[in-house]
């Protein structure tokens, strides 16, 4: 298969394309315009259809629609836009209703900045919407990892039923790589959800789909069919990258495009006969507890790195429990680390450990 | 030997309505049903139900329904007809729900030429959360949350909804009709067969409101609410046809 | 002409004594019930099936699909 230069933002459209998503429902947002931008030139040329929608309200609510007719659908957004998703993301997990977003994090909160941060870990991970409900958390750190992991979000969301996130970040979505894109997905094959999709009651009993129930037993049984499906979830689907971890002493966790320029700082602090390595969540959730807990028997000293004031921290310190320190590092506002900067900062923790 | 001119139409489930004794919702969600068994299309439709009393709308009505979140029927009904041109959609939404928290999703659907149907309850007042001020609440009318009456200094005006939407050029048909008499139960059929139409013909989107009572919230007997909303509503909100770009039933 | 003879019947359970069929109908032919149905409410009564010209009023009014119609031939 060829290679391409592509950016971020245009490599998930065209994953997604590729995967068989052939509706698209957007509102532009810095930094990922590039991505409905794509969509509305690229859709038609497949038979598909892009609208762009009066808002980011309307923009989940049509994803709702869509998803309810049993088609493949996604939606782009950035920090801001995504928090006026939260209801209707509420409405999609319970409603058990599969699509996909994107979430193309800037500076925050509030209207931030447009500069790539990590700033929306916790509103991805730890509900941003009202209810018990989680999103499956995919955290891509290259573009080609990006293309891999949207093909991936589309099939958990058909596989469990659920609304599925792509975490990256305004570095990912604006920088370019060679990237590999899988062939085109045959519509045939796509999953089939006959069973309970809203496609006219035609010899059959009326489909209903609601995240809605005025009898709170009921509910409860529906609230229940969720921690099963996100338990199976768990058991089932997580993924990270270790990089150098067997004989490591000091581990950096990070996530994203942070943990691309944590593994320079890796290959840095080995030349200088540090044994540093990094482990590296895919999916932020579910979250890798066990294999990071494993790392936390050999390892003397955690590490964590993020543009955040310390979100996935708090996973890191679940994991590792009270067993051994975890330090932090962070840059906020949208300012990107430099490998530099965080190797002396490692240092000077170091330095203050001995 | 007896001939059955009227019974329970196919289109409705035959649940027993919740609404209130003498509410309107119950009228209008018959005339929904027989337009659409009249038309034949009850396999291929899809109700998208409000938040307000006709939340369990889709329970009513005998095919594949959801509830949208509130205002936001006509996105959600948009993302269907996207993804599913052949089938047909429609929203039914109170005045909370379509001129309150839903006036961009209802503007731009209207704009966009949506081909989705979209039936209007304007009973000038917020039902199901038990009787507060709604956009379309009279002036002088007293509420949960106007005690005083409506103040337009305070509280604004009236909103009237047709009147902003027959700006829209994406509008195929669009009516304000009432149901307090035989006769107009006759002409609102008319009215929403003709919006079912524009989305069947494919010719844009379709809306009708219907004024209604609320005979609860408005602390009166189902026969004293009707002969207030002839006395109140009519002078505020013109009954007629806007827009009728559909032309013929055939 | 001969005059148009109707019937109706009127699921009682199902009405919740509104009164806008009493009110519609043009021959007056029902009235509230004396008795109550299970709601509560006193339900509309075909009380002069005689006088029924099968006009429909009753049903188009009825929130509640409560009312069936038939026409005598």
């Amino acid at each position: 298969m060829e290679k391409v230069m592509v950016k971020g933002t245009e490599a998930i459209g065209e994953a997604a394309i590729r995967a068989g998503c052939r509706h698209f429902f957007g509102y532009p947002i810095t930094p990922q315009s590039e991505l409905p931008e794509y969509m509305s030139k690229r859709l038609p040329e497949v038979g598909g259809v892009f609208l762009q929608t009066e808002s980011e309200v309307a923009t989940v609510n049509m994803l709702y629609g869509a998803a309810c007719t049993g088609t493949r659908v996604m939606t782009s957004t950035s920090s801001p836009g995504f928090s006026l998703m939260m209801e209707g993301v509420s409405y999609m997990a319970c409603a058990q209703l599969p699509a996909v977003f994107v979430n193309v994090v800037r500076g925050g909160p509030g209207l931030g900045d447009i500069q790539p941060a990590q700033g929306d870990y916790w509103q991805a991970t730890k509900g941003g919407g009202h209810g018990d409900y989680k999103l499956i958390v995919l955290a891509p750190a290259t573009v080609q990892e990006a293309v891999d992991l949207t093909v991936l979000a589309f099939d958990l969301a058909d596989k469990y039923r659920t609304p599925t996130l792509i975490l990256a970040d305004g570095l990912l979505g604006q920088m370019m790589e060679p990237v590999e894109f899988p062939e085109f997905r045959d519509l045939s094959t796509l999953p089939d959800h006959s069973s309970w999709a809203m496609t006219g009651a035609k010899d059959r009993e009326p489909h209903i789909i609601t995240s809605f129930d005025i009898d709170p037993y009921i509910l409860e049984k529906m609230n229940l069919e969720l921690v099963k499906k996100y338990r199976e979830i768990e058991k089932n689907e997580i993924r990270w990258e270790e990089f150098k971890t067997e004989d490591a002493d000091i581990v950096i966790t990070a996530f994203g495009t942070v943990a691309r320029i944590a593994k320079s700082v890796v290959e840095m602090a080995r030349k200088d006969g540090l044994k540093v390595g990094l482990f590296r969540p895919i999916t932020v959730w579910p979250f890798p507890y066990e294999p990071l807990k494993k790392l936390a028997d050999k390892a003397e000293l955690f590490f964590d790195v993020e543009m955040n004031m310390g979100q996935m921290l708090e996973d890191v310190k679940l994991a590792t429990g009270d067993r051994k320190p975890v330090a932090f590092y962070s840059r906020m506002g949208g300012v990107v680390p430099t490998p530099n900067e965080i190797y002396e900062a490692l240092k000077k923790e170091i330095g203050r450990r001995e | 030997m007896k001939k059955l001119l009227y019974k329970m139409p196919e289109s409705l489930s035959g649940k027993e309505f919740t609404y209130c004794p003498g509410c309107h919702h119950g009228i209008v969600h018959r005339l929904i049903a027989e337009v659409i068994d009249e038309l034949g299309i009850r396999e291929k439709t899809l109700v998208v139900a409000p938040i307000g009393c006709s939340v369990f709308a889709y329970q009513f009505f005998n095919m594949d329904g959801t509830i949208a979140a509130h205002g936001r029927a006509p996105a959600v009904a948009t993302g269907m007809k996207r993804a599913r041109p052949d089938l047909y959609v429609f929203t039914y939404q109170g005045d909370g729900d379509l001129a309150a928290i839903g006036t961009a999703e209802i503007m731009h659907a209207a704009n966009r030429g949506e081909k989705i149907t979209t039936i209007f309850i304007n009973n000038a007042i917020y039902g199901m959360t038990g009787g507060q001020m709604a956009p379309t609440t009279l002036l002088g009318m007293k509420t949960t949350t106007t005690p005083y009456g409506r103040d337009a200094q305070k509280d604004g005006y009236p909103m009237h909804m047709c009147e902003f939407l027959k700006e829209a050029k994406g509008v195929a048909y669009l009516a304000r009709t009432k149901v307090t008499t035989p006769q107009d139960v006759e002409k609102t059929k008319k009215a929403i067969k003709k919006a079912f139409l524009a989305q069947v013909k494919g010719i844009g989107f379709g809306l009708v409101e219907v004024l209604s009572t609320c005979p609860t919230n408005w602390g009166m007997d189902p026969i004293s609410a009707m002969k207030w909303l002839e006395e109140n509503m009519i002078p505020e909100y013109p009954l007629g046809v806007f827009i009728d770009k559909v032309g013929d039933e055939k | 002409m001969p005059k148009v003879k109707g019937y109706i019947e009127i699921d009682q359970e199902r009405c919740k004594g509104c009164g806008l069929c009493i009110k519609a109908c043009p021959t007056k032919v029902i009235d509230f019930s004396e008795s109550f149905n299970s709601k509560g409410y006193h339900p509309a009564e075909a009380k002069y099936l005689d006088r029924c010209i099968a006009c429909g009023f009753c049903y188009r009014m009825c929130p509640d699909v409560c009312i069936t119609v038939y026409r005598e031939e």
